[in-house]
């Protein structure tokens, strides 16, 4: 096995330490407000330019890169909506041989794919997996907006219990149509790939530089490694845009997303929503924030209240793992 | 022209021939592999082409190659991961068969529209349901008009060279388009022949390093690709992709000239071979192994006076039109073999036979053509069999009506 150099990476201390340079600039058509271009603009801030970055089909694929007015500045390539972990491993894998057999330079490439919540979560989960099982130097990203945002907002495997979405619209007989519990992907991923040195959940804005921060751990931990980021989407959530970040503080206090990094087992909170912690503000703060849950009664909300209670009191790993704890042996 | 295409010519004293191995058509692909320096390979299991992988991770294990092998998590990441290998300046290699080759069918149509220019091999193998193992060819067939080069061969020694010859035309800078190369489930995967093995150096001299160029993705050459470009440009760009499956005819003419020029005389006509057909009046014309049987029948109805002859069609995309068309214009009749089926087509008929009659309506001579569907699931296509489709075609020349015009060969009814 041939050991790649590394980049060293400092660690970003306050937002006037952050890299002026952009990697990630004009030509993009997102929505105004949009979270997910600026967990875009920032993992590529942090990563540098020796990087290499793939993009699985979703919104951030077609608002961001139209033909002829590309706003990336670092290699760029879509792939398909499943594909994200294999197109990091193809390419990992291509680099490494590549530098092996003396056919390019010797250097560290970040190799990263940028995937969303359908993609990365539901339809290319499997791929993921195979990446994370992998020994390459390759980081996925999961941005996550609770919704097929480039279709008109369907409901994923990730959407939130209640959420309206096209797929979930609330009707004269069913008020809720998604009654499905959001998937726990990070958690899943580090509990099954026991070789996976970092996950981590992040949001772009809250707490300022710490999704940057966990860019940058990744990277340096090496092996493949993977980030859950939380993205508010004005268009998808129905909220006036300018409150994107205030949006993602909020899901973060009220402990719907659990904000975590687990680096070789170890779970570290970057915001503890325990109650032996900071504790939680009631979910209904964020909820009532947002049309898609405007339809809501306060049942619903209890339920949803109760959920997260859950996932922070009785869960054996708090907010991570929904298991709840031993049993008396059977012999 | 008539021509055998069983054995090397050239011999193993002169350099270009390292050794002789007893191989079957996949261990013969791993060679071949092996020859052409691959750097990234992506596994997983479906039979009949599996060997091939198997075969590769054995020679990496003993050290006798060095290439990445990633066992993928189902053909889809599989496909994925050797088409991104490929964007990076990778040469890459997968494969699959059947229903497997199916699954990954997103990431096929991809490839060829990023004009990557991996290579995957196609054990065919019949689609599921019903299960079956052996051979059909509706597998492969389902990427011909996406952008693919698409070839056949008929023993384990074409095998391995098409790898190299596959390559180089794959890679070429007029072409870029990846590269299925076919080989028939059982018949061919799993029959052994001796087979030659080129010497590092010869192969060496033949394909040369693979170089994306100015579309290679590292970070001293920034670029974006395949963004968003919807009605703005999306049919200029198809118009490219015509115009390099157009070129390819030519890039594949060269690349079996300069085989030849290493290896002898290996390869009288690049797109297809014929077998006695100087004065032939009745052919036969099929891809694959079914080649074996048609040769064996035209022996012998040569024997007994009759003019027949074979014609082995060896690349599919691109399509040797103008070739082919001068080729079959020549006889009085054709019998066109599918090993596959296009369920309600024009006439019932298969695949392979809907090219051909394309391709022979602008002829000014149209021989009498009639279709044959056989050797389905795997199904032997005996010299009987063979023998029997003969007799079917001379008939055809000699009749007005449409009677006759298909007939499944070995059909129980």
């Amino acid at each position: 096995m041939t050991t790649t150099p590394k980049i060293d990476y400092e660690k970003i201390k306050g937002v006037h330490k952050v890299p002026l340079e952009e990697l990630y600039t004009s030509g993009h058509r997102t929505c105004q407000g949009c979270e997910s271009a600026t967990t875009m603009r920032g993992f590529i801030k942090a990563s540098g330019p020796r990087t290499i970055v793939t993009g699985a089909t979703g919104c951030m694929y077609v608002a961001n890169t139209s033909y002829l007015t590309t706003p990336w500045i670092v290699p760029w390539m879509h792939t398909q909506l499943g594909a994200g972990g294999a197109s990091a491993v193809g390419m990992a894998a291509g680099v490494r041989a590549l530098q092996r057999k003396g056919k390019i330079k010797q250097e560290k490439i970040n190799i990263i794919n940028f995937s969303g919540d359908l993609g990365a979560g539901d339809m290319g989960i499997g791929g993921i997996s195979g990446a994370l099982q992998s020994d390459y130097d390759l980081l996925i990203i999961m941005y996550d907006n609770e919704s097929a945002a480039n279709t008109d907002i369907q409901a994923t495997g990730l959407s939130i219990y209640g959420a309206q979405t096209t797929f979930t619209p609330p009707g004269s007989k069913h008020r809720i149509m998604q009654r499905r519990w959001k998937k726990n992907v990070a958690g899943m991923l580090a509990v099954g790939h026991p070789t996976c040195k970092y996950v981590a959940t992040a949001c772009a804005t809250f707490p300022p530089t710490d999704y940057l921060n966990k860019t940058r751990k990744a990277l340096s931990i090496g092996g493949p490694t993977f980030i859950h980021t939380y993205d508010p989407c004005p268009k998808g959530w129905d909220y006036h845009p300018r409150y994107s970040n205030e949006l993602g503080e909020l899901g973060i206090k009220c402990g719907i997303y659990p904000l975590y990094e687990i680096v070789e087992g170890n779970v570290i909170y970057t915001w503890d929503a325990r109650k032996s912690g900071k504790g939680r503000i009631p979910v209904k703060e964020f909820l009532q924030r947002q049309g898609r849950f405007e339809h809501l009664i306060q049942e619903d909300i209890d339920y949803i209240q109760k959920g997260v209670d859950e996932m922070w009191e009785e869960w054996e790993i708090p907010g991570v793992a929904p298991l709840k704890g031993i049993l008396k042996a059977r012999i | 022209m008539t021509v055998t295409m069983e054995k090397p010519k050239s011999g193993m004293s002169d350099g270009v021939y390292e050794r002789e191995e007893l191989l079957n058509g996949c261990q013969a692909v791993a060679q071949g592999v092996c020859l052409a320096d691959v750097d990234v390979i992506a596994a997983y299991p479906i039979r009949p082409y599996t060997e091939v992988m198997d075969a590769l991770s054995k020679l990496i294990a003993d050290g006798a190659f060095d290439a990445e092998y990633i066992i993928a998590d189902s053909e889809h990441s599989q496909f994925e991961i050797v088409k991104h290998a490929s964007s990076v300046n990778a040469r890459a290699f997968g494969g699959s068969s059947g229903t497997g080759w199916m699954y990954g069918m997103e990431a096929l149509t991809v490839t060829a529209t990023d004009r990557l220019p991996p290579m995957f091999v196609v054990g065919n193998r019949a689609l599921d349901d019903p299960g079956a193992f052996g051979v059909e060819h509706n597998d492969a067939m389902a990427v011909r008009d996406l952008g693919w080069l698409l070839c056949w061969v008929t023993t384990p020694q074409e095998a391995l060279e098409h790898v190299l010859i596959g390559y180089r035309v794959a890679e070429d800078k007029n072409v870029r388009m990846p590269m299925a190369l076919a080989i028939d489930g059982a018949f061919l995967t799993h029959s052994q022949h001796i087979v030659k093995i080129p010497s590092v150096a010869a192969a060496k001299k033949f394909l040369p390093q693979y170089d994306l160029a100015e579309r290679r993705l590292h970070p001293d050459n920034p670029i974006s690709v395949a963004p968003q470009a919807n009605e703005d440009w999306v049919m200029e760009i198809r118009r490219q992709n015509w115009e390099a499956a157009k070129r390819a005819r030519g890039v594949i003419k060269e690349a079996y000239k300069e085989f030849n020029a290493i290896f002898g005389e290996r390869y009288a006509q690049p797109y297809f071979d014929e077998y006695m057909t100087d004065d032939a009046e009745t052919v036969l014309i099929g891809v694959g192994t079914v080649a074996a049987p048609g040769r064996t029948a035209v022996k012998r109805l040569r024997e007994k006076g009759h003019k027949v002859g074979y014609v082995n069609l060896r690349w599919f995309r691109p399509f040797p039109t103008e070739e082919l068309r001068a080729c079959l214009s020549r006889f009085k009749s054709v019998g066109v073999v599918d090993r596959d089926f296009a369920h309600g087509s024009p006439d019932n008929c298969g695949i392979l036979m809907h090219e051909i009659r394309s391709c022979l309506y602008p002829a000014k001579n149209r021989p009498a053509i009639v279709n044959f569907i056989g050797g389905l699931g795997g199904r032997d296509l005996s010299i009987a069999d063979a023998q029997k489709m003969f007799d079917i075609t001379a008939q055809a020349a000699k009749k007005d009506s449409m009677d006759g015009y298909i007939t499944w060969i070995g059909l129980r009814e």
